[in-house]
């Protein structure tokens, strides 16, 4: 009968579809079954020397790649431009590499919307990915952090003008239009710590923000104590920070770089931030790079 | 129907026709008296729609006149609304708005052009559609019609506003032969009834029953006219003859 | 047997016809419906038994992220039906208006054709990103008086214009679908062009257009989405803020089911409107 070459035919779809769904995925995500115990066993037998821990972990043999957004801003990176070795993150970035055994062009950077930073298999672009990234136990359950390397205060920023000479506690900002970026933890300390009468005002960058606070369009943006020191000295002039919030004990952001889960560069990375640390390299390059944050007002409660 | 003159209800004087090099209407000269029923019979293409169209001032002319009782209507500073208000016209398809029923169909022009009340409207608009044998299909739409049946409505709705001239474009050739026999007779009541009508046809037994005047137009010009006795049976144009013999059935 | 008196009992030949053509259909049903189910089922387990599947199922399909996140979400989506809501109805009298400037040809309005000729090859050629963004920064930072600062119709207003320019073509091509004819008819009768516009034309165009103008209006109801790059803190917006802080895509698909669960039953009932306004279409030339 005419019907069973049709028959044959459904019958091989379910075949094909089969072996495609037990194709081996390139999966540079490990099985659940790993544990943090591989990152301390590796930790425990290259304690030594970071280079020679990092030379095996890293994707591409003689190579770091490291990921970032773009627009790099100012003052994490300069001019948009991660390879020139200038601003805070870029500056800690070849600080760390170099640590690790890679210097000029066997660092490579690649960008990574930070959208995308966290979702599964993505990881596969990059080693590891700098980009003022805060700490946080949800995110650490989906990624693996390096340790901190900067502490994050939050700044709050304004129009130059009697509104913001008369800002002198945060009880003050609870009546404002206030705003901060998605994601960021200026917008948790806004969410959390001010709880201002009206929802916060969410932007998706940097950049929208500035936007509505010179339209009048918020009265005031939150961002990291280095960034918004950023802002109101170059990007806009008629800004100026009120105060910075106090760190709350216990609860300080830190940032720090994100890998994927279980990426045994982690270990070779602290070993050689905890170098940069000891060695003063790390404050200096705050120094430099981070506007000193002394003689921003804290605001009371 | 009354016309406002004892003159011509329409008069034209050599109009013509063209779209681009295109000659389509060539020095008309047509006199149209009220009650007067003149069939326009020709090939395709010979220049009846065309001619129609312009005497509603659908399509401006390219020389000649035209006169409709007794004014220029082919003047530029003419409002064409307002002369085509007292004409009414019948083409072959797409006549009613699908959208309205028949008694909005009917009623639209009355309320929105001349402004009757809708009462008004309607009433005139059921006493129309019983006389044309349509009483029950008054809050129908469209599509649920014979294509005579909509014809016929068609015909009801171009004289529900009175007007002083009907042209009818060829407005049986779509249908099936069995449909076109209804339409026919409103026409011929209508002719009774003293319309003045002037329709472009193929029915050649219906213009010969009821025409007064018969024109066979060719190629653009009217090359014979007068009563159907004599276009019909005597007529004096060779292609007049090779016309007819085409159409009408060997006798 | 004759089929004219009425008491017509089916021949041996005809039951037997029926019988195979029952059977037949059986076949047929059966084995599309064994297909289904073996592919649905081969793919099902495909995807569960991927070796990425436990990450991909914890990331986007997380039951405890698609709780904590729905508050925030759905206030959002609030927003977005807001936008649409009132933007549709404003797109549509901007969209009819253009089309109907466009297809006149009265010399006085010449001015305003050309502009809305204008009008339609800008904003169709603009992104509506860009609109949004012009929109929300652009005219505030012009500090004109009077004009308000909020983002929400900053954004709506940019909605409308980009929107209009579309629904104008489409509703250009419905009325230019419409026979001849019919504004003849109306001519014939007497009305003036606006009126033929007003009573005949424009109510077929637009019954003609309903799939096409369905389906600009599904697509404006996605594009609410633009308004977050002027932080209207829309759906979409607020499941990427949560993604952020959480490195979670739940969120995402969360405002995914509830676009979905919104564009269905819209999209059933404009294909039953269309079915029962071309209906009334079909009588034309009989």
């Amino acid at each position: 009968m005419r019907i069973r070459p049709r028959l044959l035919a459904l019958g091989m779809a379910p075949l094909l579809f089969l072996a495609l769904g037990c194709a081996p995925v390139d999966s540079s995500t490990p099985d659940a079954g790993e544990d943090p115990t591989t990152s301390e066993s590796t930790a425990a037998a290259a304690d030594a020397d970071p280079a020679a821990c990092a030379a095996d972990a890293v994707r591409t043999a003689g190579t770091l790649t490291i990921g970032t957004d773009s627009p790099a801003y100012d003052p994490w990176f300069s001019k948009n431009d991660p390879t020139n070795g200038e601003g805070f993150e870029s500056a800690v970035a070849y600080a760390v590499a170099e640590k690790l055994g890679f210097t000029g062009d066997a660092v490579q950077w690649t960008k990574v919307p930070f959208n995308s930073s966290y979702a599964p298999g993505k990881q596969g672009r990059f080693d590891f990915d700098i980009n003022q990234i805060a700490i946080t136990p949800e995110r650490a359950e989906v990624v693996d952090f390096s340790d901190g390397y900067y502490t994050a205060a939050q700044a709050v920023i304004m129009l130059k003008g009697p509104d913001a000479d008369n800002i002198t506690s945060v009880s003050q900002l609870q009546g404002l239009r206030l705003g901060a970026q998605t994601g960021t933890t200026s917008l948790t300390a806004i969410r959390d710590v001010i709880q201002p009468d009206s929802d916060p005002i969410v932007f998706k960058d940097t950049s929208a923000a500035k936007q509505a606070l010179l339209n009048d369009q918020v009265d005031a943006i939150l961002a990291d104590l280095p960034t918004a020191l950023y802002i109101t000295a170059v990007e806009i002039p008629k800004g100026t920070i009120v105060g910075q919030l106090q760190a709350v004990p216990g609860q300080d952001e830190q940032f720090g770089m994100l890998f994927e889960k279980g990426s045994p560069l982690v270990a070779c990375v602290n070993q050689a931030l905890a170098v940069l640390r000891d060695d003063g390299t790390l404050d200096s390059l705050q120094q430099r790079w981070l506007s000193d944050a002394v003689g921003v007002t804290e605001l009371t409660p | 129907m009354t016309g406002h003159e004892s003159g011509p209800v329409l008069r034209t004087e050599e109009l013509r026709k063209a779209y681009g090099d295109k000659v389509v209407l060539r020095g008309i000269d047509l006199v149209v008296e009220p009650h007067d029923v003149i069939c326009l019979i020709g090939s395709s293409g010979s220049g009846k729609s065309t001619l129609l169209r312009c005497l509603d001032l659908l399509e401006d002319i390219d020389d000649g006149a035209i006169f409709f009782e007794g004014e220029d209507i082919s003047d530029p500073r003419v409002d064409a609304r307002a002369v085509r208000r007292r004409m009414g016209v019948v083409f072959q398809s797409y006549n009613l708005f699908p959208h309205l029923s028949v008694l909005e169909n009917l009623t639209l022009a009355p309320r929105k052009v001349h402004g009757v009340d809708k009462a008004t409207a309607e009433a005139k608009a059921r006493e129309l559609l019983a006389r044309f044998g349509l009483a029950d299909k008054v809050d129908e739409h469209p599509d649920r019609l014979s294509g005579g049946q909509q014809q016929r409505v068609a015909m009801a709705r171009a004289i529900a506003t009175d007007p002083a001239l009907l042209l009818l474009d060829e407005v049986t050739a779509a249908l099936d032969p069995e449909l076109t026999g209804e339409v026919l007779a409103i026409m011929r009541q209508l002719a009774l009834d003293g319309t003045t009508m002037v329709l472009a046809t193929h029915e050649m037994a219906f213009a010969r029953d009821v025409a007064t005047k018969v024109c066979f137009l060719h190629d653009g010009a009217i090359l014979e006219q007068g009563p159907p006795a004599e276009i019909f049976e005597r007529p004096r144009e060779e292609r007049t003859r090779q016309f007819l013999r085409r159409v009408l059935p060997a006798s | 047997m004759s089929i004219s008196d009425g008491s017509w009992v089916p021949s041996d030949q005809q039951v037997q016809r029926d019988a195979l053509r029952r059977r037949m259909r059986l076949r047929s049903a059966t084995i599309a419906s064994l297909a289904t189910v073996v592919v649905l089922g081969v793919l099902i387990v495909g995807v569960l038994t991927s070796p990425g599947w436990p990450r991909v199922k914890e990331t986007f399909f997380s039951w405890d992220d698609a709780k904590a996140s729905f508050p925030a979400v759905i206030k959002g989506f609030k927003l977005n039906v807001l936008l649409f809501l009132i933007a549709e109805p404003l797109i549509l009298v901007l969209g009819a208006l253009v089309a109907v400037v466009r297809s006149t040809n009265a010399a006085a309005l010449f001015p305003l054709r050309l502009l809305a000729v204008f009008y339609t090859d800008l904003f169709r050629g603009v992104p509506t990103l860009l609109v949004v963004i012009l929109a929300g920064f652009g005219i505030p930072a012009l500090q004109l008086q009077g004009i308000t600062n909020d983002t929400f119709w900053l954004g709506l207003f940019a909605l409308v214009l980009s929107y209009g320019a579309y629904v104008a073509e489409v509703f250009r091509s419905g009325i230019d679908s419409i026979h001849p004819s019919q504004v003849a008819s109306a001519e014939a009768l007497g009305l003036s062009h606006g009126q033929a516009m007003r009573y005949v034309v424009l109510p077929q165009a637009i019954r003609r257009v309903v799939p096409p103008l369905l389906n600009d209006f599904i697509s404006l109801q996605k594009d609410t989405a633009l308004l977050s790059a002027i932080f209207v803190f829309e759906a979409l917006f607020a499941a990427q803020d949560y993604a952020a802080y959480n490195f979670n895509y739940t969120s995402i698909v969360v405002v995914a089911v509830l676009f979905v669960a919104l564009t269905i039953p819209l999209a059933r009932f404009t294909d039953w409107m269309g079915r029962r306004m071309m209906r009334r279409e079909r009588a034309g030339a009989r």
